[in-house]
């Protein structure tokens, strides 16, 4: 029995290598790392790059700039584009021969400015039941780590899991804790939290497995805003810390 | 203007039609008709393009007033149908006078059942589709399942009434299988060939944790994990992902886009309605094969769906 597709195996490209993921959606990694890697234990996300991802950025652009007939949908990551397509108008090894060619001409793209966007959030208290926790891992106050995640610029590497919410990075490295062992049932929407060197905004009511510093009024999806989402893939933010009066204030506004 | 009173909802009724491609780099997954098969003929039946809106029923169906009559077809799984009282065959299109009621009930095969009617219902779009997004509360009608006394718009309906009906001949060739085709995901070679063996030879049960987002199996769980560090990356529909227990999980139409656990399987785009129909308890097996089986199954059924016999 044969598990792998010989036609279909991986092929080095120009520091891109395409996968088959389905019979309708192909995989582009960049900078992906070598499988096997059975060193010591290294936080999850460690082998994320910069340059991975202003390539995964330019390849989406390009895609949206110059659509290919048949592509359906693009799902960004940290160091991956999946496309999917429409199994009856492409096939795999035309859709790559095309990509390849968009592959060689990522260097002309030219990428927006990167937005500031500034997210007040209420820390510890019952919007960030496990601040005390974090903190008391690393040694430090309450109070340390939240200076800790408002002193750092995250970068929004790529939205996904679900509508609106950012994977952002890179945490400072003294607040780099692993997810709760046991995922929450329900994480409330606006929920600020952190997972091995990410953090994140939950928009919705969830299950979730981040532990989670704060909680902000500011709605990170709605449907009555140009753009949906608050936050789009190479976005800069911030946090600032709030009072709950504040929160309470600017939840209602 | 025609409207639908629901006079009860069922268990988890939703408003689908074929769900929103293209808005993966925001976060937001298709949607749409969890059986996409059943959705298209049901509209074919009432003269409607394949992708307008109708109501998907999932275990349990519920009971809707017309009051002012409208053109019905009932596709799927059969969930007992009567219109006041008398019986309602599947795969047919037929009428419901001025303030009769069609109520369904428990199924009697699969998970869904689809009710469509002509001119579909009427819905304001998100992002150009009809489908209710449950967890982002968006799409459908208001976002979320129905609920008693909620009440839906029949859209303009055009052509003319003619009483239609699906082969069946064709209908036979058509899913639902428990035995559901793959092909190897973007992670299959990091699995061991003991992990590959026990999950292609195993019977899997789908468990009380199936839904639009995905179906979660029990049976034996893989006597090894995947080899490799995983970094989150785009996940298609179909995928079977295995968790940390070593059991698998089917991402479904209203699926995460993205996910960090390694992908064994995909099933093909042929199988995908088969995932619609499938109840918790019951046994799925996976086959593995290669991607040009996989096209031409899809090709197959796609001319099965376009051909003039199919709607009589």
């Amino acid at each position: 029995m044969r598990y792998t597709f010989a036609s279909m195996a991986t092929s080095a490209g120009e520091s891109a290598r395409f996968q088959f993921a389905s019979d309708q959606a192909l995989l582009v990694y960049f900078d992906q790392p070598k499988k096997k890697s059975r060193a010591k234990a290294r936080p999850l996300q460690s082998q994320i790059t910069l340059q991975a991802h202003e390539r995964v950025r330019r390849l989406l652009r390009l895609l949206e700039l110059e659509p290919i007939a048949g592509v359906r949908n693009l799902h960004p990551a940290y160091c991956s584009l999946l496309v999917k397509f429409d199994a009856l108008k492409l096939w795999h090894d035309e859709l790559e021969a095309i990509l390849r060619e968009y592959l060689g001409r990522l260097e002309e793209v030219s990428l927006p400015e990167p937005r500031q966007v500034e997210i007040p959030v209420c820390y510890g208290g019952e919007y960030g039941p496990d601040l005390s926790d974090v903190a008391a891992m690393h040694g430090m106050t309450p109070a340390q780590a939240v200076k800790l995640h408002t002193s750092t610029t995250y970068l929004v590497y790529f939205l996904g899991f679900v509508p609106g919410f950012a994977y952002l990075g890179q945490l400072p490295e003294a607040l780099v804790t692993p997810r709760l062992a046991t995922p929450r049932k329900r994480v409330p929407a606006g929920s600020v939290g952190i997972a091995g060197n990410q953090t994140g905004v939950y928009p919705f009511a969830t299950p979730g497995g981040w532990r989670l510093l704060g909680r902000t009024p500011m709605a990170m999806f709605r449907t009555e805003r140009d753009g949906l989402s608050l936050l789009s893939i190479g976005d800069r933010v911030r946090f600032t810390p709030i009072s709950a009066g504040r929160f309470a204030t600017l939840e209602k506004e | 203007m025609s409207v639908i009173q629901v006079q009860e909802p069922g268990l988890f009724t939703t408003v689908q039609d074929l769900g929103r491609e293209g808005f993966g780099p925001m976060g937001v997954s298709p949607s749409g008709a969890a059986d996409a098969i059943s959705l298209r003929i049901g509209n074919r039946l009432v003269g409607n393009a394949e992708g307008a809106a109708g109501l998907e029923m999932t275990l349990l169906g519920g009971t809707f007033v017309f009051p002012e009559g409208a053109l019905l077809a009932l596709t799927g799984s059969d969930f007992g149908a009567t219109l006041d009282g008398k019986p309602v065959e599947l795969w047919n299109s037929f009428e419901a006078r001025a303030g009769q009621a069609l109520r369904l009930g428990p199924t009697r095969s699969g998970a869904r059942c689809y009710l469509c009617v002509w001119g579909g219902i009427e819905v304001k779009l998100f992002l150009g589709s009809a489908s209710t997004h449950i967890l982002s509360r968006l799409g459908g009608h208001e976002g979320r399942p129905l609920r008693k006394g909620d009440v839906l718009k029949i859209g303009e309906a055009n052509g003319s009434y003619r009483k239609r009906t699906v082969a069946a001949r064709v209908l036979e060739q058509l899913p639902p299988r428990k035995v559901l085709r793959v092909t190897p995901g973007p992670q299959s070679d990091w699995f061991p060939e003991a992990a590959q063996k026990v999950f292609y030879d195993s019977t899997y049960r789908v468990t009380e944790e199936a839904n639009r987002m995905g179906l979660r199996l029990e049976g034996t769980a893989l006597p090894e994990g995947a080899r490799g560090e995983m970094i989150s990356e785009g996940v298609s529909l179909g995928a079977v992902q295995i968790a940390a227990g070593g059991l698998p999980i089917i991402l479904f139409v209203e699926q995460q886009t993205t996910g960090g656990y390694p992908k064994i399987a995909n099933v093909i785009s042929a199988d995908l309605s088969s995932l619609g129909q499938l109840r918790p308890r019951d046994e799925i097996r996976f086959e593995l094969v290669d991607l040009a089986t996989a096209r031409a199954s899809l090709i197959k059924q796609e001319k099965l769906l376009a051909s003039e016999g199919l709607i009589v």
